[in-house]
């Protein structure tokens, strides 16, 4: 019998199963968490290299040293953040000071005008991003019984992208207002950031209900147990999984940089091809993870891959049509939807609950770890053979690696998901 | 607490933060109402005719708080602190060559800042259009006004993720053929043909030929000053640890800012010698992050951010041998451009 057996909750919690389609509260408590602090992260992301090169005079390469600050340091964090969630055996604690380390840092910015301090600032909020999502999403996992783990977080990221578009639509409303009112971007975007981590401390329950179903007389979790995860079968083999497909998975960034090219799509519209991507994440990762839950969330994790497979056959093929940006987007975009909420939906399956947070941020850890030296190579591919040869071999390591997860991540006896 | 009580926080919260956000919004917008009206003690700027064919005079992007603020203003070469007269051209970066002007903009919109590049006749009439991909940075006439360079920053979609680049574009006015950008040029790095996908020009500035050009190149973290022809497409690297070069009018000496320490934005003016690649550090102690100007051949303007003002800068000029002091050229003004 695999530890992650015993894991299966034996009844659910009282208040959670009364009717059959709803979401626990807290999801929808912690989406507006998400939604009201992506409303603000993305305010500043939106106004920020305006900011940087016409108020504060950095050049380009200047901001160039920003980049590749955060790369590594925020997937370690979470691992962090899952493990100090599991030990203080308080999700919400260690969310919150995420959530609350992001807030502090908005106001920071009003008063940094160096790029030392600036650097140090946007590090700083990373790192709360960075601690705050395996606990996060430990919470959505622990709230849902497990036949309903993909909507649930279906509904949480369609919530998250609704901020994260509305987010650049406030920034530019702000200085539409003020001419160069960079400051009350930022002043607006931390009374926004205030906001989340209100609602997360007055409507997200605290550790009470978790310690009940976890027994608060057990001694903490220790770091030993969490690196005991990875004994558990299926828990390799997901990370392994996400892992794998990851350093396929071509960065979004590469992704919009071929398509303007493939598709002649003027340079003045490549900052809105994100929006084109979230706006379908949006509208699927409901239905889609409603969708994983009732066919299996494998299938419709595997299933979008295959989609992005088919975006990068696409982007290959080129084919003479007006049509070719909008279903790359939508194709990119339903990648998204049938993965982003879908792979924290089947860590719930198999990681008891006392160590959710800690398992979570080991799947999402090696997936961000994947993701990210996959940008490394593929940038390096691209100088060596060219956009064309190194798009290619993404997609036949991607065909290959969806073809082994495919093996590696069937259902076996007795575990029909 | 009840669920009451909690709502009550919530509410009482909203209309809190709701007010200082708004109050936040106001004063930056009453700010920028004040920068509109002219300040006592300020420089005089009057609205007038700028042309880019009046000898003697120096243009320039008018910072000074005022209706004309951010528009292109001249003043007389020879008496910088004379009443400013300012055109109803507004831009973030100008530059202007033998009656040819380039003017940057950057507007912003609902979704995103659209951000454009002007082309002008001798009257600061708009000649073409072009849309920009990202936020505007360096521009550039060449001497006889024909080749018009641009640089932008094109930002990718979040400040976490490993992706910044610049473009720069290279417009022949004559046939208006747009070069969207130097990188499908070939390189040749110490001799050697390269090609990477990591390579960002920006800072040209024209040979008085039309068709030689210096750029900073950067690949694989390093910066190199190249030397360009136009017409066979190519760049050749000269030496290392060169930023936003600026060829005198003689064409003999590039001023450049040079990275004096790794990793960080401090940079020292320099002025190269093409013919010998000896390097003078010019008299200016701050960093500057500017791609500077040659007033003449022995005189170098360049930016600096106004003490205690951000988004303002004040126009420099330091001796191009390396000798004398910095001095205070036109206070509240960037991008220099004589005429």
């Amino acid at each position: 019998m695999y530890l992650a057996d015993r894991s299966a909750p034996k009844e659910p919690l009282a208040g959670r199963g009364t009717t059959t389609t709803a979401v626990a509260p807290v999801v929808f408590a912690l989406g507006a968490v998400s939604l009201i602090t992506d409303i603000s992260s993305e305010m500043v992301t939106a106004v920020l290299p305006l900011y940087l090169v016409t108020q504060l005079g950095f050049s380009p390469l200047g901001f160039g040293t920003l980049d590749g600050v955060y790369n590594g340091v925020s997937a370690l964090v979470q691992l962090t953040g899952g493990h100090l969630a599991d030990r203080v055996r308080n999700h919400k604690l260690i969310a919150g000071l995420g959530y609350g380390l992001s807030a502090l840092c908005k106001p920071l910015l009003l008063l940094v005008t160096a790029l030392g301090p600036l650097t140090t600032v946007l590090a700083l909020e990373r790192t709360g991003k960075g601690l705050r999502t395996a606990p996060r999403d430990a919470m959505i996992s622990l709230s849902t019984p497990p036949e309903r783990q993909g909507r649930a977080f279906g509904v949480h990221r369609a919530m998250d992208t609704t901020g994260a578009m509305l987010g650049p639509l406030a920034a530019f409303l702000i200085l539409r207002a003020a001419v160069d009112g960079y400051d009350a971007v930022f002043g607006v975007s931390a009374c926004v950031a205030a906001l989340g981590v209100l609602v997360l401390v007055l409507f997200v329950p605290g550790p009470g209900k978790q310690r009940e179903a976890v027994g608060s007389g057990k001694p903490p979790v220790r770091v030993g147990e969490a690196l005991a995860l990875l004994r558990l079968p299926r828990l390799r083999a997901l990370a392994g999984c996400a892992a794998m497909l990851g350093l396929t998975t071509v960065s979004d960034a590469f992704v919009y940089l071929l398509l303007q090219r493939r598709a002649g799509i003027g340079e003045e519209w490549f900052p809105l091809l994100p929006l084109g991507t979230a706006a379908v994440f949006l509208l699927l990762a409901v239905p889609v993870g409603a969708l994983a839950d009732r066919i299996g969330r494998r299938g419709v994790f595997l299933a979008g891959h295959l989609g992005l497979l088919i975006a990068y056959a696409l982007l290959l093929w080129t084919p003479a049509t007006p049509a070719l940006q909008y279903l790359v987007l939508a194709l990119h975009g339903t990648f998204y939807a049938a993965t982003d909420g879908v792979l924290p939906a089947a860590v719930g399956d198999i990681v008891p609950e006392q160590l959710r947070a800690s398992g979570l941020a080991i799947v999402g850890t090696s997936q961000a770890l994947a993701r990210f030296c996959c940008s490394l190579a593929f940038g390096a591919a691209w100088t060596l053979w060219g956009d064309t040869r190194a798009l290619a071999g993404s997609a036949v390591g991607l065909l290959c690696c969806a073809a082994v997860a495919g093996l590696v991540l069937r259902p076996t006896a007795g575990r029909p998901r | 607490m009840t669920p009451l009580r909690r709502l009550l926080i919530l509410v009482t919260a909203v209309l809190l933060l709701a007010g200082v956000g708004t109050g936040v919004v106001l004063h930056a917008a009453s700010r920028a109402a004040r920068e509109s009206r002219p300040q006592a003690g300020g420089p005089s700027v009057s609205s007038g005719k700028v042309t880019l064919t009046q000898k003697g005079r120096l243009t320039f992007v008018n910072a000074a708080a005022g209706p004309q603020r951010t528009a292109v203003a001249s003043v007389p070469s020879t008496d910088p602190e004379a009443g400013r007269t300012a055109s109803g051209l507004k831009c973030v970066r100008f530059y202007a060559a033998a009656g040819t002007g380039i003017c940057l903009q950057s507007v912003p919109g609902v979704l995103k800042q659209s951000n454009r590049a002007l082309l002008l006749d001798a009257d600061l009439r708009t000649l073409r259009t072009f849309p920009l991909a990202g936020t505007p940075s360096r521009a550039r006439v060449s001497p006889s006004g024909r080749f018009v360079a641009w640089t932008v920053f094109v930002s990718g979609e979040s400040y976490s993720s490993a992706f910044f680049s610049t473009r720069t574009s290279v417009l022949d006015t004559r046939t208006m053929k747009l070069t969207p950008s130097l990188e499908t040029f070939s390189i040749a790095l110490d001799g050697k043909p390269y090609k990477a996908s990591d390579v960002n020009f920006w800072g040209v500035t024209f040979a008085s030929d039309d068709d030689t050009f210096y750029a900073t190149l950067n690949t694989a973290n390093r910066t190199y000053l190249v030397r360009g022809s136009l017409s066979k497409r190519t760049v050749t690297t000269l030496v290392q640890n060169v930023e936003c070069p600026s060829l005198s009018p003689d064409g003999t000496r590039v001023a450049f800012k040079k990275r004096v320490l790794s990793r960080t934005n401090l940079w020292h003016e320099y002025v190269l010698d093409l013919r010998t690649l000896h390097e003078t550090a010019l008299a200016e102690r701050h960093s500057v992050d500017d791609q500077a100007t040659w007033l003449d051949n022995d005189t170098v303007a360049y930016a600096l951010p106004t003490d205690g003002k951000v988004g303002s800068t004040d126009l420099w000029t330091v001796p191009a041998n390396g000798t004398g002091t910095p001095r205070l050229l036109i206070a509240g003004a960037s991008s220099p451009a004589p005429l």
